[in-house]
């Protein structure tokens, strides 16, 4: 088993760190060539979302990355925002995408889970198991060496 | 790679071409840019995302905030982007939908404008 923990403070500038680690990690653990594009958009939209939160509710904490490559590679990407703000999370149909009244926020927060659902066949967000915050959790298939 | 910007005229529209990463860091300055050009008085806009490395939500939310401006503005607002990973983003979010995608600059400049000369208004 092989783990790698990243942990940054909640600036936009370090969400391409967490990117450029999570898919070397991925590529190390064997995870196909073809998937890596998906993968490095989904850690990006998952740090993004966490960043968004932290920023939004004030918190100064760390946000946290976690790779894992036991038998498939699960990339846990925790925030510590009250679990309220992960509601809301759904696909917007694109006659609402254009729409005047929808702001640039609810917009991004929209097309960013969006990205998500839509290249992440396993994915999981759900409450973390102590303390206040969200997991979001996702999961590839890796190539047995 | 970091994000960049260069704007050129072709055929009377204003063709901001970029290159390297848009993400939630570098969104906020292609944000400023497009609103710059739109107060200097650009109406026929196009975004060249031919040497776009990576695009993500916040870049997305950038592009349709130009689109909405443009469309307020009586102006016309299109893409230029041929890759497929990039055409994957915009069909998985729906925003094929809602921007008009074009294969090359003289595509898209030449689209808008029959779309001026037709009366048919803003793109999309």
């Amino acid at each position: 088993m092989a783990t790698v923990r990243l942990s940054f403070s909640p600036a936009p500038v370090h969400v391409r760190t967490a990117r450029l680690v999570g898919v070397a990690v991925a590529r190390r653990a064997g995870v196909a060539e073809e998937l890596l594009d998906e993968v490095r958009l989904a850690i990006g939209e998952a740090c993004t979302r966490a960043v968004a939160l932290h920023r939004q509710y004030g918190l100064a904490d760390l946000v946290t990355v976690e790779m894992s490559d036991t038998e498939s590679y699960t990339v846990r990407v925790i925030d510590h925002a009250p679990i309220e703000a992960s509601v809301g999370l759904t696909k917007l149909p694109p006659d609402e995408l254009a729409d005047e009244s929808l702001t640039d926020e609810a917009l991004t927060t929209g097309v960013g889970f969006a990205l998500l659902a839509g290249f992440v066949d396993d994915l999981q967000v759900r409450p973390v198991e102590e303390g206040t915050g969200t997991e979001v959790r996702m999961v590839w298939p890796v190539a047995r060496r | 790679m970091e994000l960049s910007l260069a704007t050129r005229t072709v055929d009377g529209h204003t063709v901001l071409e970029v290159g390297g990463e848009v993400d939630v860091y570098t969104a906020p300055k292609l944000r400023e840019r497009l609103v710059e050009l739109v107060d200097a008085g650009a109406r026929n806009v196009v975004v060249d995302l031919g040497r776009v490395e990576f695009l993500d939500s916040t870049g997305l939310g950038v592009l349709v905030g130009a689109l909405k401006r443009l469309r307020a503005a009586s102006g016309t607002f299109g893409l230029v982007c041929a890759k497929e990973p990039l055409l994957k983003i915009f069909r998985i979010t729906a925003l094929d939908q809602v921007f008009p995608i074009y294969a090359s600059v003289e595509a898209a400049t030449t689209a808008t404008a029959s779309d001026e000369r037709d009366g048919r208004g803003p793109a999309a």
